[in-house]
C-alpha cells in the first residue's frame, strides 16, 4: 500500500498566535505557520492503513520553502516515509484551482502510484474545500468525501468507506470505491486499533520515525517549476481563475436574542408553546 | 467468526514485576507473548512500599530476570533496618537488621512508577521478538471461554484474543481471578490497607538526615499506640531523593475502628520522631493507597484453572512477615515459575499441564511454605482466638508483662526474638503485636522524644487536587446503597472521610415521606483504585477502562 497525504501550512489562527493589522488583514510574516488542523484527520486515516495493510506513507505540500517544518510536524504524526514539498516563487498565490493543477502533476511526478490519497476536509485559511475533490478531478480518480471511518481489500484492491451524509452523523452511508482513490477525511473520522498486532506495529513505527524526522531533511524531496515543467498559465497567480474582490470582516452575531421564559407547569402558556411550533412539525 | 480472533501463544495481563518477570521468561524461551497493562504506562497504576527483595532461597530474582536492575530501576539500597516502639513520645528503637537481611542477597527501595516502566521498556524489546510484545492502556476485562474451557482474554481495547496460556499478574483485586472463581472480594480479615506519601527531600539531605552514604539506604518502622489502636504499622524508606512514608493495616481493624486512612498517615508524619527527619520541611509528591493481600490467608494453593495462572498479588503471593513486606519478590518468583511451568508443559506436547506444573513448583521451591506457613496455622488458631488474645494483651500490658518486658531486653531476647524469622512468621495477627507490646516496650524501655515535630501535611482535598486523573465512565457501582451494606467505605476509602464532601464515598441522611434513611452516595472521580470499597461495601467493582483513571507519577 502507499498512501500520500495531501497537507498544508496554514496561520495558527490560536488565540495568542495569530497578528492581524490595524485593517484587519492576517500579518503573515508575525504569524506562525502549521499544519492545517483539519489535515490531522487525513494524517490519521493513512496511519490506519499503514499500521493495517503496511506499506508507505508520503506527504506532500505545496507552498513556501517554510512548509518544511509542517511536514516535519505530519512525518513525526503519520510516521511517513518520505516528504514532497512542490516549491517554486512561479507557483505563489495559487488559488484553489491552480494548486490542484500542480499537486496533480506533482502526484504523476511520484515514483510509485499512490493507492490512496488523502486530504483533509478544508483549510483553515481558505475554508472552501475544493483542493482535493479538484485534484482527483484532475487525476480522473473516483473519490469519497466525508469519510469516517475505512477500511480497504487489498486483494480486491477496493476501498470500503463509511461516510457523512450531509454533514450529519445521523446519516451515514456505506461506500465501496476501486484503488487507486481519493479520500476525504471528516473531522469526526476515528481510527480504530482493535488488533494487538496493530496496535504492536503502531508502537514500532513510532520508535522507527522518531530517528527519520530528526532528520527529515534526508526524506524530503523540493520539486520546482523546473522539475514539474509545467504550463505557466496554469499556475500560480496566472493560473488562478479565482479573484478577491474583497475581504470583510465577519459582523459578530448580536449577543442578545429574544427568549421568553415558560413555566412548563403552566399549562395555558405551554399550549402557546406548541401552537408557535406547530408550522414547523412535520406532516403526519 | 472466533477464526478471526488474534492468537498468541502467551497472554500476560499485566505488567508490575510478576508480569514482567512471567513475560521475560517466556521470551527467553522463545514463546510468543503479548503483555497486556491497563496504565498508560507501567506503574502508573501501582504502589507500594517499598523494598523489593532479592532472597536467597528464592528460585528468581529481579535482577537475575534482568541484569541492569538495581544500577537503573532501582532507589537506595537498604543497609540499616529499625523497629520503634512508640507510647505517646516513648519510643524504643530495636535493630532488626538480623531479620532483615536475613535469607537476603540484597534489597533496595522502589519507586513504582520509574520501576515499572523501566521494566515495561526491557519486556516489549524482548517480547517484541517472539512475535508479541507490551502494550499499554488495554484493560482485559474478562476470561474468553469456548465451551466452557478458558481459551483466551476479552478486553476493553481489543478484539477477544486467545492464548495456549494465559498468565494474570493483574494484581490484587484481579477480576481475572474473580472471573475464573479462584478468588472472592467478601472478607476483610484477609487483606491489608496500604497508604503511602512520598517526601521530597532536597539533594544531600537524605545522607545528613539519615547518616547514610550516598548510595546506602535506611529502613524504619513504626507500631504502638500511634494509630488509634488500629492494628498494623508504619514505614519509612529512603529513595535516592525522597522518602516513601506509609502505613500498612488489616482492613478489618480499620473497618471496626471506623478509623480515616489519611489521619492515621498524617498521625505517623506529624509524630516527634519523625522531626530528625523532615526537621521542619515537608513536600508531598504524591498521596497514594493499595490494598495488601494476606497470604496466611488468601495465597491460593491451587492457583490455575484450565490455560490460566495467577502470579502474584492476583493469587494473594504477598507475605506480611512481622514488619517486613515481601510481594514483589514472590510476584517475581511466582511469574517466573509459571512461565517455566508452560514452557516445559509446551515443550512436552502437553499445555494442558501447565497449571498442574506451576502449583508443583510453588511447592518444591519452597515459594508456599513461605506464604502459607504451616506453623502460622497451629499457632494462629490459638493466638487469634479472642479469649486466648485479651488475656496476652492484658499480660503483656500488666506490670509483670513490663518487668518480663525488662528482663527480656536485658538478655537480649527482645532483639533476638524479633529478629527471628519463625517468631515473626507465626506471631498471630492480634492486637497485643501490633499495639500492645510495642506500646508496653515503650513505655518500660522507651526514652521520650523532646523535639517538635510541626510539619503540616496536605489536606485530603489538596492530595486529590494533586493526583493526576483522566477520568473515564464510573467503573464501582454501589449495590446497595444502605449504611449497614456501604457504609464502612466512608471512612477505609483512602480519599473519602466522614464530613468531607469531595472523596468518592459521601455519608447521606435522606427524609422520604417522614421517615429517614441512612445512605451512602458515591463519586468515582477521585478514586486512587485501591480496591478497599470492593471488599468493605456492596459494589459492582472494575478497574476503569485501559488509560482511564487515576495516574501515579511515583507508586
Ligand atoms: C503501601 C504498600 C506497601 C508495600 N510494601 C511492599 C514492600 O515493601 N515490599 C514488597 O515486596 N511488597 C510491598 N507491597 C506489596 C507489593 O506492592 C505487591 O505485592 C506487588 O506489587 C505485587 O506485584 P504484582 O506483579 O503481582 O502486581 P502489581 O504490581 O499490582 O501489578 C499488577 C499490574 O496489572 C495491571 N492490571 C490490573 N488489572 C488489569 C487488567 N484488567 N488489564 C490489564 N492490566 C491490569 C496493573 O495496572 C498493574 O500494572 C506493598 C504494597 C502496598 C500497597
Ligand atoms: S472508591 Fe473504592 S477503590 Fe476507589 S479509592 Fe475509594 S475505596 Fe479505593
Amino acid at each position: 500500500m502507499h498512501t500520500l497525504v495531501l497537507t498544508k501550512g496554514v496561520p495558527d489562527f490560536r488565540e495568542g498566535q495569530v497578528s492581524f493589522d490595524e485593517d484587519g488583514h492576517l500579518e503573515r510574516g508575525k504569524t506562525p505557520t502549521v499544519m492545517n488542523p483539519n489535515d490531522k484527520h487525513a494524517l490519521e486515516a493513512a496511519l490506519q492503513t499503514k499500521v493495517r495493510h503496511g506499506g508507505t506513507v508520503s506527504l506532500m505540500s505545496m507552498g513556501p520553502p517554510g512548509y518544511k517544518e509542517v511536514l516535519q510536524e505530519g512525518m513525526e504524526d503519520v510516521y511517513a516515509d518520505d516528504l514532497y514539498l512542490l516549491s517554486d516563487r512561479e507557483m505563489g498565490a495559487a488559488d484553489t484551482w491552480a494548486t490542484s493543477i500542480t499537486l496533480s502533476t506533482g502526484i504523476d511526478h511520484l515514483e510509485e502510484e499512490p493507492d490512496v490519497v488523502f486530504a483533509g476536509f478544508k483549510t483553515a485559511d481558505g475554508e472552501t474545500g475544493h483542493t482535493g475533490p479538484q485534484t482527483c478531478w484532475c487525476q480522473d480518480w473516483p473519490i469519497v468525501t466525508h469519510v469516517v471511518a475505512l477500511d480497504i481489500d487489498e486483494e480486491e484492491r477496493t476501498l470500503r468507506a463509511k461516510r457523512l451524509v450531509e454533514g450529519d452523523v445521523e446519516e451515514i452511508e456505506t461506500v465501496e470505491a476501486p484503488l487507486p482513490c481519493f479520500v476525504v477525511a471528516d473531522p469526526e473520522f476515528e481510527p480504530t486499533y482493535r488488533k494487538a498486532e496493530h496496535r504492536l506495529r503502531h508502537k514500532d513505527l513510532r520508535a522507527e520515525t522518531q530517528e527519520r524526522a530528526a532528520n527529515f531533511e534526508d526524506h524530503l524531496e523540493v520539486y520546482d517549476q523546473a522539475e514539474l515543467n509545467l504550463d505557466p498559465d496554469f499556475i500560480g497567480l496566472d493560473g488562478s481563475p479565482t479573484i478577491v474582490a474583497g475581504v470583510d470582516p465577519i459582523p459578530k452575531a448580536p449577543s442578545e436574542r429574544e427568549a421568553t421564559m415558560v413555566d412548563p407547569g403552566d399549562e395555558g402558556a405551554m399550549a402557546e408553546v406548541f401552537e408557535e411550533l406547530e408550522p414547523y412539525a412535520g406532516a403526519d | 467468526m472466533t477464526d478471526d480472533y488474534e492468537h498468541y501463544e502467551a497472554v500476560v495481563v499485566g505488567a508490575g514485576p510478576g508480569g514482567a518477570a512471567a513475560a521475560a521468561t517466556l521470551a527467553q524461551n522463545g514463546v510468543e507473548t503479548l503483555v497486556l497493562e491497563r496504565g498508560v504506562e507501567s506503574g502508573s497504576k501501582n504502589v507500594s512500599g517499598g523494598l523489593i527483595y532479592a532472597e536467597e532461597s528464592a528460585p528468581y530474582t529481579i535482577d537475575g530476570l534482568f541484569p541492569d536492575f538495581r544500577a537503573e530501576a532501582s532507589e537506595r539500597p537498604i543497609s540499616e533496618y529499625y523497629l520503634h516502639n512508640v507510647a505517646g513520645r516513648k519510643v524504643k528503637t530495636i535493630d532488626l537488621t538480623g531479620i532483615h537481611e536475613h535469607d537476603t542477597a540484597w534489597s533496595d527501595a522502589v519507586l513504582r512508577r520509574h520501576m515499572d516502566s523501566w521494566l515495561e521498556d526491557r519486556v516489549h524489546e524482548m517480547t517484541r521478538e517472539t512475535g508479541g510484545g507490551l502494550l499499554t492502556g488495554v484493560r482485559v476485562d474478562g476470561l474468553l471461554r469456548e465451551a466452557g474451557e478458558i481459551v483466551g482474554v476479552t478486553c476493553e481495547e481489543l478484539d477477544p484474543i486467545k492464548a495456549d496460556a494465559i498468565i494474570a499478574a493483574d494484581g490484587v483485586n484481579s477480576e481475572l481471578a474473580r472471573d475464573a472463581g479462584l478468588m472472592d472480594w467478601e472478607d476483610p480479615e484477609e487483606w491489608f490497607q496500604g497508604v503511602k506519601a512520598i517526601v521530597d527531600m532536597p539533594e544531600g539531605t537524605i545522607a545528613d538526615r539519615f547518616g547514610v552514604a550516598d548510595d546506602e539506604g535506611v529502613a524504619h518502622l513504626f507500631s504502638g499506640d500511634l494509630f488509634e489502636g488500629v492494628r498494623g504499622g508504619g514505614f519509612l524508606y529512603t529513595n535516592d531523593d525522597s522518602l516513601s512514608i506509609g502505613t500498612v493495616f488489616h482492613l478489618d481493624s480499620l473497618v471496626a475502628e471506623e478509623a480515616e486512612p489519611h489521619e492515621l498517615l498524617d498521625a505517623l508524619l506529624t509524630h516527634p520522631l519523625l522531626d530528625q527527619w523532615l526537621q521542619g520541611e515537608y513536600e508531598e509528591l504524591e498521596y497514594g493507597a493499595k490494598l495488601v493481600p494476606d497470604s496466611k490467608k488468601v495465597a491460593h494453593p491451587s492457583p490455575h484453572r484450565g490455560r490460566l495462572m495467577l502470579v502474584g498479588d492476583a493469587a494473594g503471593q504477598m507475605q506480611a512477615q512481622g514488619p517486613i513486606i515481601k510481594g514483589m519478590n514472590h510476584a517475581v518468583s511466582a511469574g517466573a515459575l509459571a512461565a517455566e511451568a508452560f514452557v516445559e508443559a509446551d515443550t512436552r506436547g502437553r499445555p494442558e499441564e501447565a497449571g498442574q506444573r506451576y502449583e508443583t513448583k510453588l511447592r518444591d521451591e519452597g515459594v508456599m511454605k513461605k506464604l502459607r506457613p504451616t506453623r502460622y496455622k497451629v499457632a494462629s488458631a490459638v493466638g487469634e482466638n479472642d479469649a486466648v488474645a485479651s488475656v496476652t494483651d492484658k499480660l503483656v500490658d500488666s506490670s509483670l508483662g513490663k518487668l518480663g518486658i525488662k528482663a527480656a531486653d536485658r538478655l537480649g531476647l527482645l532483639r533476638r526474638s524479633f529478629n527471628s524469622p519463625f517468631v515473626m512468621s507465626v506471631m498471630p495477627d492480634t492486637q497485643t503485636l501490633y499495639v500492645t507490646a510495642p506500646t508496653a516496650i515503650a513505655e518500660a524501655l522507651g526514652t521520650p522524644v523532646r523535639a517538635e515535630n510541626d510539619v503540616e501535611p496536605p489536606d485530603l482535598a489538596d492530595r486529590i487536587g494533586d493526583l493526576t486523573y483522566d477520568v473515564g465512565d464510573p467503573h464501582i457501582e454501589l449495590q446497595d446503597n444502605s449504611f449497614a451494606a456501604s457504609g464502612a467505605a466512608v471512612s477505609a476509602c483512602p480519599v473519602s472521610a466522614t464530613d468531607f464532601g469531595g472523596g468518592c464515598y459521601r455519608d447521606e441522611t435522606v427524609k422520604t415521606n417522614g421517615h429517614e434513611e441512612h445512605l451512602v452516595s458515591l463519586d468515582t472521580q477521585p478514586c486512587v483504585e485501591c480496591g478497599t470499597c470492593a471488599i468493605v461495601a456492596d459494589t459492582e467493582w472494575e478497574h476503569p477502562a485501559g488509560g482511564k483513571g487515576v495516574e501515579f507519577k511515583q507508586g
